[in-house]
């Protein structure tokens, strides 16, 4: 397949289980709750050391938010639900809780429930304030569920009152989808990621938690060091070309990767697509040569997208 | 079907006791069984057709005619459907109901909405002393759902208050919201003596400032987050709470009753 000059690979991206689960952050103006969800979803790239995957999926306008303010919406992933309750509940302690003007809401509904607020309440050292709002009482027609009966917590800070839901939901998700960008230089690889990563960011439900959403280090599993369990990926590595059983072709110097996690199968396919075609929007004439995929023989992840299909 | 209505056919001069004529009771009888249910009427037993004509038959939904003040116990233990009431209701109205609705389209007595678990009860007169409190030697009142009062209530409204929402768009008596445990009562007219006496936690919302006792600390003026959010929930109620003009986030705040526990608050809108 050749879309404006770019080959896709007849390959697949090989993707992972996880839970996640999504938090509102809302703040003053747009720009402490921005500040807030940036310092929530840091050092979160990858779960191989971070402990979760983590990324801003939009900002929010105050009519889309609980307590009427500018928000912005942060979806986590983790392999796990201990330990996704484990990162979020750290990461809204010490950087939700501590920014200014901050709120925190539960941004997603399910029938599974971890901690959001509740452990942080503890923190009001006593002062704390529990409200229920129980809205099948104020509307009979409603059915009891999650979503009508919230327990928020109002913790005493210095700048006020910490406002936050007691819980969120917990889903199960995707992680590890992704595409790797080839191209003849370093800048036109950077170029076309940039454009990709712009046109995804509009699609809902998924992150690419890498640093401004690409990855320059994507890994093979394995290494010849016993103690790593990852490390480079040789077969995409420019400056192994001659030295490797090499994936890439002598007209190719720089191989960038972009990684999506998200909710469905079906937002991932989206994510993916959007991408590609921005990608190949540069085209040819722009130095992107190939789009491949990582994946480890289909064996390990039971997701499986492949370009051709996506693209199709 | 059309809902299950009991008209009220002569004022008898005691008080009546209506416990059996909820949804739960009714569901599934015959009209005839209906008619020949035993009320308590003072110190006689009488049968519901000796007082009042019968139509319909939903029993999830019941209505009340020419409904008056001794017809007590309305809705007790309510666990579903809804029940209208056209006219003056008795006191203990709603007593113990876990879930469903209740509407009264005039006065009520004594202790409405005492001891309520769920659900939601609308009262568009005046109702009387402790409403949503607890009944007498009992430690815990109304422990959730929702009271709205369009009118006027008497003293001691949620006395023993657990959880759960009492709105109130008119005057309150003395004693609102004493020996509060938790939960909300928010009134939009005037509160009498002893605002908030002995509470424990929960918040007692008003529109206008109350007599502050000595035992409630003043702890300035402040915009509170979770206002608006309660507001934004109050707007599927039939009530001027409903109404966005009346939402305000910023309150004068006492802390109290330090004579107590001392995690309450009164919040005077600011």
């Amino acid at each position: 397949m050749i879309i404006n000059g770019v080959s896709i690979d007849a390959t697949f991206a090989e993707a992972f289980p996880m839970k996640a689960t999504r938090a509102i952050i809302t703040a003053q103006n747009e720009k402490w709750a921005f500040i807030a969800a940036q310092a929530m979803t840091g050092f979160a790239t990858s779960v191989i050391a971070c402990g979760c995957e983590a990324g801003i999926e939009r900002c929010l306008s105050p009519a889309e938010t609980p307590d009427g303010r500018p928000g912005v919406a942060v979806l986590i992933f983790a392999m796990g639900g201990k330990g996704l309750a484990k990162q979020l509940e750290t990461r809204a302690g010490q950087c939700v809780l501590t920014s200014p003007t901050s709120a925190l809401f539960a941004g997603i509904e399910s029938d599974i429930k971890i901690p959001l607020g509740k452990n942080l309440r503890y923190f009001g050292d006593g002062f704390q304030i529990a409200k229920v709002i129980d809205q099948t009482s104020l509307n009979p027609n409603l059915a009891k569920s999650s979503s009508t009966t919230k327990r928020y917590w109002r913790i005493p800070v210095m700048d006020g009152e910490f406002l936050t839901e007691a819980t969120t939901g917990q889903v199960e998700a995707i992680g590890g989808g992704n595409f790797l960008v080839l191209a003849t230089s370093q800048p036109q690889a950077l170029a076309a990621c940039e454009a990709a990563i712009e046109a995804m960011r509009k699609v809902p439900n998924v992150i690419m938690p890498f640093p401004g959403g690409v990855v320059r280090s994507g890994s093979k599993v394995g290494s010849k060091y016993k103690a790593l369990n990852a490390s480079t990926n040789d077969a995409f590595c420019p400056t192994l070309k001659g030295m490797t059983h090499t994936d890439l072709s002598a007209d190719i110097e720089s191989v960038m990767e972009i990684v999506i996690d998200g909710l469905t199968k079906t937002d991932i396919d989206l994510a993916m697509r959007v991408g590609i075609e921005a990608v190949c929007a540069l085209g040819e004439q722009h130095g992107i040569k190939r789009i491949s995929a990582g994946n480890y023989g289909g064996k390990l992840g039971p997701f499986h997208f492949h370009l051709q299909e996506i693209m199709a | 079907m059309s809902a299950l209505t009991f008209t009220l056919k002569i004022r008898p001069n005691q008080r009546v006791d209506m416990s059996p004529l909820v949804c739960q009771h009714l569901h599934e009888c015959e009209p005839t069984e209906i008619a020949a249910m035993p009320l308590r009427c003072g110190k006689q037993t009488v049968r519901v057709d000796e007082l009042f004509s019968i139509s319909g038959t939903d029993s999830a939904d019941i209505i009340i005619k020419n409904s008056f003040d001794k017809l007590d116990f309305i809705g007790k233990d309510l666990a579903f459907g809804s029940i209208t009431v056209e006219g003056d209701a008795g006191a203990y109205l709603g007593l113990s109901m876990t879930a469903g609705n209740i509407i009264v389209d005039g006065n009520t007595g004594l202790y409405a909405g005492a001891e309520m678990k769920k659900g939601y009860l609308e009262i568009n007169g005046n109702t009387g002393d402790f409403l949503g409190g607890a009944l007498p030697g009992n430690k815990m009142g109304m422990k959730g759902g929702l009271i709205l009062v369009k009118g006027n209530a008497g003293d001691r409204v949620g006395d023993h208050l657990r959880r759960g929402m009492i709105l109130i768009e008119g005057n309150t008596g003395d004693y609102c919201g004493s020996r509060m445990i938790a939960g909300t009562i928010a009134v939009m007219g005037t509160t009498g003596r002893h605002v908030g006496y002995a509470m424990r936690r929960g918040t007692l919302l008003l529109w206008n400032t109350p007599y502050i006792s000595a035992s409630f600390n003043d702890c300035g003026t402040h915009t509170l987050a979770f206002l608006p959010i309660m507001f934004k929930a109050f707007a599927t109620l039939n009530s001027r709470f409903a109404e966005p003009a009346t939402a305000f986030n910023r309150v004068q705040r006492y802390a109290g009753d330090i004579a107590e526990m001392g995690r309450g608050e009164i919040l005077v809108k600011h």
